[in-house]
């Protein structure tokens, strides 16, 4: 991939896209105000979801939009507008100078490290240019089809669990949720 | 595309961890999490593109597993303001051993 | 139980009553189970504190441990000024059950010793009853071997044994343990038997240890004053040291030789070198256990705190049977004693100390019990002198004369202190009915044990024809005649010519012969003679004992008196020669001529001479103990004062329990103490061991328990720092 030839309007709107991310990402993590970052953080789902978009993958973006951006963040707005969080505490909910500056220095050494694994071949497929699947010369890959023949053969069990998994969370959420009539 | 993808997704995924490390308000540290899913639902969806579709799948799986985690947690914050009133981790300590 | 096999046959004991050799020391077991049983039983119905009720029975206490009064002021019934006798409620039956087991014991062995007399055996009856230890090469059964030993052996043990159950009988009649007395003297008889009846070093051993056990028991029966109870305590660790003395000789023996058996030991024992350091080391070994079980330097302390037990209890466990097991052990072992000269030479230079050293001791004693217990220290010297010239029938000899007229002597000594001590009772006087000092003058209240008493003196002192005499001119003559030839007088010992260390002992031997014609004497004169020291008022209660008691005293006089006819030298053969002596020939015949060597006899002229010799010593002795002791002069002990000079090392007996407890028991405590207890356990293994654990896990858990602060803040950071240490150990790994 590394030597395919990027047309310039693709490359610049991924660029654009993935600078969008990032920024919002940052501001989403500096903003005091939980409503802020959760918009700044909606606003880099959105610049997620046209990525996913741009690397074939439609179904994934249009779901990122829906289910993330559209349903659980506004899930999470809900809830801080709900608990009354939306004005910044008084004392800053952003730890100290040294805890913010290590923990600045953790976030690059992750990087670093990332980056070396792959260069050390962590991911020994990275390395290897790899001739793209046929759905993804082709532009069929986002579409629900080749994603849906996995998930309902190879991954059945998976998806299965994940609908009791679901069941769970939202039994959990409702007995959580609830005034607990025996509380202390 | 596949080096950028793959280094903003890193990138995501540190900003994430730096806000879970910094943020104190429970809502915000939940947040971050969510960052870093997405952080890594981006390299899944950019190694999909090498790989084929099975990885969209995943991201669909990692998608329905935050939609729970968020009922949960949200709930479980929701629980933990009524007993403290607050959701400043600082505050909460009931994992205390 | 006993499964007994049948014998093998061939044997022309195998068809006799031997075959039912096992009985001999199943009954006294039985004896033992059912005392035992009716002495529980009678302390389950009484009350645990029922031994120590207060006893009647006045022999107990230690020397200098002043006036005791036990058995007063316990609710005892004295409210009267009468004396109480209070029986045991089951007294009837074990006067029936304890000498009555015994008796039969004795019948068993009588018949046993006529049907031996019956065949010509030269070689030992053994009756294999089952396998006991079979461990690789070491095949042990459980096995009694009947030969002429141990028939000689078991005729003293049950025929003595027999009359001071008898004595103990009206001893012991009003102490409140009287069942449980007969019990452990019941047991120790079934012990001393197995002792002399294994057919191997390993059953041998089970009955050493019994004996020792007993003896233990005994004497500490009055354990309720400590002193008693330190005595058996005492003895018991005493015995350890010599114990461990036979376990090394027995491993040893079986790595080098390769059995434990008797049957083969000669035959096997001939794989070793003569005289050759293992054989030596071996026979040292046993004689460091001998010098246990028989109190002999360096390990004799232990037997004069023993008469800290009843009266019958010293006469057969500390002067007639148990004390007289490491002589018998030699005996056993002559084969291989014979094999090591130089251990030989050990035996009866350590014999001979030990004769002089305790008869000068027994010099200066006023406790009767403790002359008679020195005296039984000197006499048991003249038997390793005996077994270590390689006198073997001789050490055997004197073992059984010893028995004769040592227990009568103890026996009598019981009757007189039975008689002082009902004269103290009767007159609520606390005073010490064991002391010489507060008796005098006894011959007219008990005549007939002032009789039987000087008959056994005259037999220790060596006047003939009484039994001690015989055989320690035997041993002595021995002596003599190996200082002159045979292996014993060209070994050396230490670098000691064999013969000069032999001369010595012979020396040593009259010395000791002298001594103790003399201290026996003024016992005698002390007890018996001069005017009475008692109180008036405990003149009129002092009679002479029951009948019961003086019974045995007779039978056991007429021993000491004729018992020298049971091994008649060939000089005055007034009687059948050397009976035992033949009788012992298939035992001990190879070891003897061995020792002796090919040297010719002593001229009977020179034999006359050294018979001479000894009787004009035993002669001289008595005859300076007459003349110089004046019983005159004597006062009660309350009112004698201390003796001055040698005379007071001697009364506290050369200080060697003193030196003892200086050098061995109380560095033995300070070690224990400050390093085994302070420093060892409770510094290492308490302090480090057991409390650093667990305050280690305490300090691990506070860590613990600080990372688990609950602030999932904390959690994460963490978290993320080890996945950054994870991911980079990956990385840099690759």
């Amino acid at each position: 991939m590394q030597n395919e030839f990027v047309p310039l309007f693709y490359g610049f709107h991924f660029y654009l896209f993935g600078l969008i991310a990032l920024a919002s990402a940052i501001l989403f993590v500096t903003r005091k105000s939980p409503v802020a970052a959760a918009l700044w953080l909606v606003q880099t789902m959105f610049a997620l979801a046209a990525l996913y978009i741009m690397m074939d993958a439609q179904f994934v973006g249009v779901m990122q939009i829906l289910v993330y951006a559209g349903a659980i963040m506004v899930v999470f707005l809900f809830v801080i507008m709900l608990l009354n969080l939306g004005h910044p505490d008084e004392i800053s909910d952003i730890r100290g100078t040294w805890g913010r500056v290590i923990a600045g220095l953790f976030g690059i050494a992750l990087l670093a490290e990332v980056g070396a694994a792959s260069r050390n071949a962590l991911v020994p497929a990275l390395q290897l240019p790899q001739a793209p699947t046929d759905g993804a010369i082709n532009g069929t890959a986002g579409v629900i089809g080749p994603i849906a023949g996995p998930m309902f053969k190879e991954y059945l069990l998976a998806f299965e669990l994940t609908s009791v998994l679901l069941l769970v969370a939202v039994i959990g959420a409702v007995v959580l949720g609830k005034k607990s009539s025996n509380a202390r | 595309m596949l080096a950028e993808s793959l280094a903003l997704s890193a990138a995501l995924f540190a900003i994430g961890v730096v806000g879970v490390l910094t943020r104190r308000n429970a809502m915000i540290v939940f947040m971050c999490v969510e960052l870093m899913l997405n952080a890594v639902n981006l390299s899944f969806v950019a190694l999909s593109r090498l790989y084929g579709a099975t990885g969209q799948v995943f991201v669909i799986f990692v998608m329905t597993v935050a939609a729970a985690e968020a009922a949960v947690g949200l709930a479980i914050v929701i629980a933990i303001f009524r007993h403290k009133k607050t959701v400043d981790l600082q505050n909460i300590n009931l994992l205390r051993g | 139980m006993m499964n007994a096999q049948l014998p093998e046959t061939g044997h022309p004991l195998a068809d006799t009553v031997a075959r039912f050799v096992w009985l001999l020391p199943l009954l006294p077991l039985l004896g033992f189970v059912i005392n035992g049983a009716l002495a529980l039983g009678a302390v389950a119905k009484i009350g645990p504190d029922d031994p120590s009720a207060g006893h009647d029975h006045h022999d107990a206490h230690d020397h200098g441990s002043g006036h005791d009064d036990h058995g007063h002021g316990h609710g005892h019934g004295h409210g009267h000024g009468d004396h109480h006798p209070v029986r045991h409620e089951y007294a009837g039956i074990v006067s029936l059950v304890g000498p009555g087991v015994l008796l039969a014991t004795f019948g068993l062995a009588v018949a046993m010793f006529l049907a031996m007399r019956g065949v010509n055996m030269e070689e030992p009856f053994v009756l294999q009853l089952f396998r006991w230890m079979p461990v690789g090469d070491l095949k042990i059964n459980a096995a009694f071997q009947l030969d002429q030993l141990s028939m000689v052996m078991v005729l003293i043990i049950t025929g003595i044994g027999s009359l001071i159950h008898i004595f103990s009988v009206g001893y012991m009649q009003d102490d409140p343990g009287y069942p449980r007395y007969f019990a452990y003297l019941n047991l120790f008889v079934f012990f001393m038997l197995l002792l002399v009846l294994g057919a191997n070093y390993p059953l041998m051993f089970v009955g050493w240890e019994g004996v020792g056990l007993c003896s233990y028991l005994l004497i500490g029966f009055w354990f309720s004053e400590e002193a008693n109870a330190n005595a058996g305590k005492k003895a018991f660790i005493v015995n350890r040291i010599g114990d461990f003395g036979f376990l090394v000789a027995m491993f040893m023996l079986f790595a080098n030789v390769g059995t434990l058996d008797y049957a083969n030991m000669a035959e096997a024992a001939q794989k070793l070198p003569m005289g050759g350091a293992v054989i030596t080391a071996i026979c040292l070994f046993f004689f460091l256990g001998c010098t246990g079980k028989s109190a002999q330097i360096p390990l004799y302390v232990w037997l004069p705190d023993a008469m800290a037990g009843p009266t019958p209890v010293s006469a057969l466990i500390h002067a007639a049977t148990m004390v007289t097991a490491g002589v018998y052990l030699i005996a056993r072992s002559s084969i291989l004693f014979s094999m090591a000269p130089v251990a030989s030479l050990t035996v009866a230079l350590v014999g001979g100390l030990t004769a002089l050293f305790a008869a000068t001791i027994g010099l200066k004693q006023w406790d009767i019990k403790k002359v008679l217990a020195y005296s039984t220290v000197s006499q048991l010297g003249y038997m390793f002198v005996g077994v270590g010239v390689g006198a073997y029938t001789a050490g055997v000899f004197h073992l059984m004369t010893h028995a004769f007229f040592k227990a009568l002597l103890f026996l009598g000594s019981g009757s007189v202190i039975f008689a002082m001590h009902r004269a103290y009772h009767a007159t609520h006087n606390h005073d010490d009915a064991q002391d010489m000092r507060n008796m005098g003058g006894l011959k007219k209240f008990m005549p007939v044990t002032w009789g039987l008493m000087w008959i056994a003196t005259l037999a220790i002192a060596g006047i003939p024809p009484f039994a001690g005499f015989f055989s320690k001119d035997e041993i002595l003559g021995t002596v003599f005649a190996r200082a002159n030839a045979g292996p014993l007088s060209t070994a050396t010992l230490l670098g000691v010519p064999g013969h000069v260390v032999l001369l010595t002992v012979y020396v040593i031997g009259l010395a000791s012969a002298l001594l103790t014609a003399i201290y026996m004497t003024r016992m005698m004169m002390y007890t018996f003679h001069g005017p009475n020291r008692t109180g008036e008022a405990e003149r009129s209660h002092l009679a002479e004992a029951p009948w019961i008691m003086t019974g045995p005293l007779v039978v056991l006089g007429l021993l000491s008196a004729f018992g020298g006819w049971l091994n008649l030298p060939e000089l005055l053969p007034i009687g059948p020669i050397g009976t035992l002596e033949h009788w012992l020939e298939p035992v001990v015949g190879v070891a003897t001529a061995r020792m002796a060597g090919s040297g010719e006899h002593v001229a009977v002229d020179t034999e006359w001479v050294l018979i001479g010799v000894a009787v004009a010593i035993a002669v001289i002795g008595m005859s300076v103990a007459f003349a110089r002791l004046k019983p005159a002069a004597l006062v009660q002990k309350s009112a004698s004062p201390a003796s001055e000079g040698f005379a007071k090392v001697l009364e506290h007996k050369y200080y060697v329990d003193e030196f003892y407890d200086d050098a061995i028991v109380q560095p033995v405590k300070g070690i224990s103490t400050t390093v085994l207890w302070k420093g060892v356990d409770a510094g290492i293994i308490d302090g480090l061991f057991v409390n650093g654990s667990a305050a280690f896990t305490r300090a691990l858990g506070w860590m613990g328990a600080q990372l688990q602060t609950g602030q999932v803040g904390t959690y994460a950071w963490v978290l993320v720092i080890g996945v950054l240490a994870l991911l980079g150990a990956f990385t840099s790994g690759r």
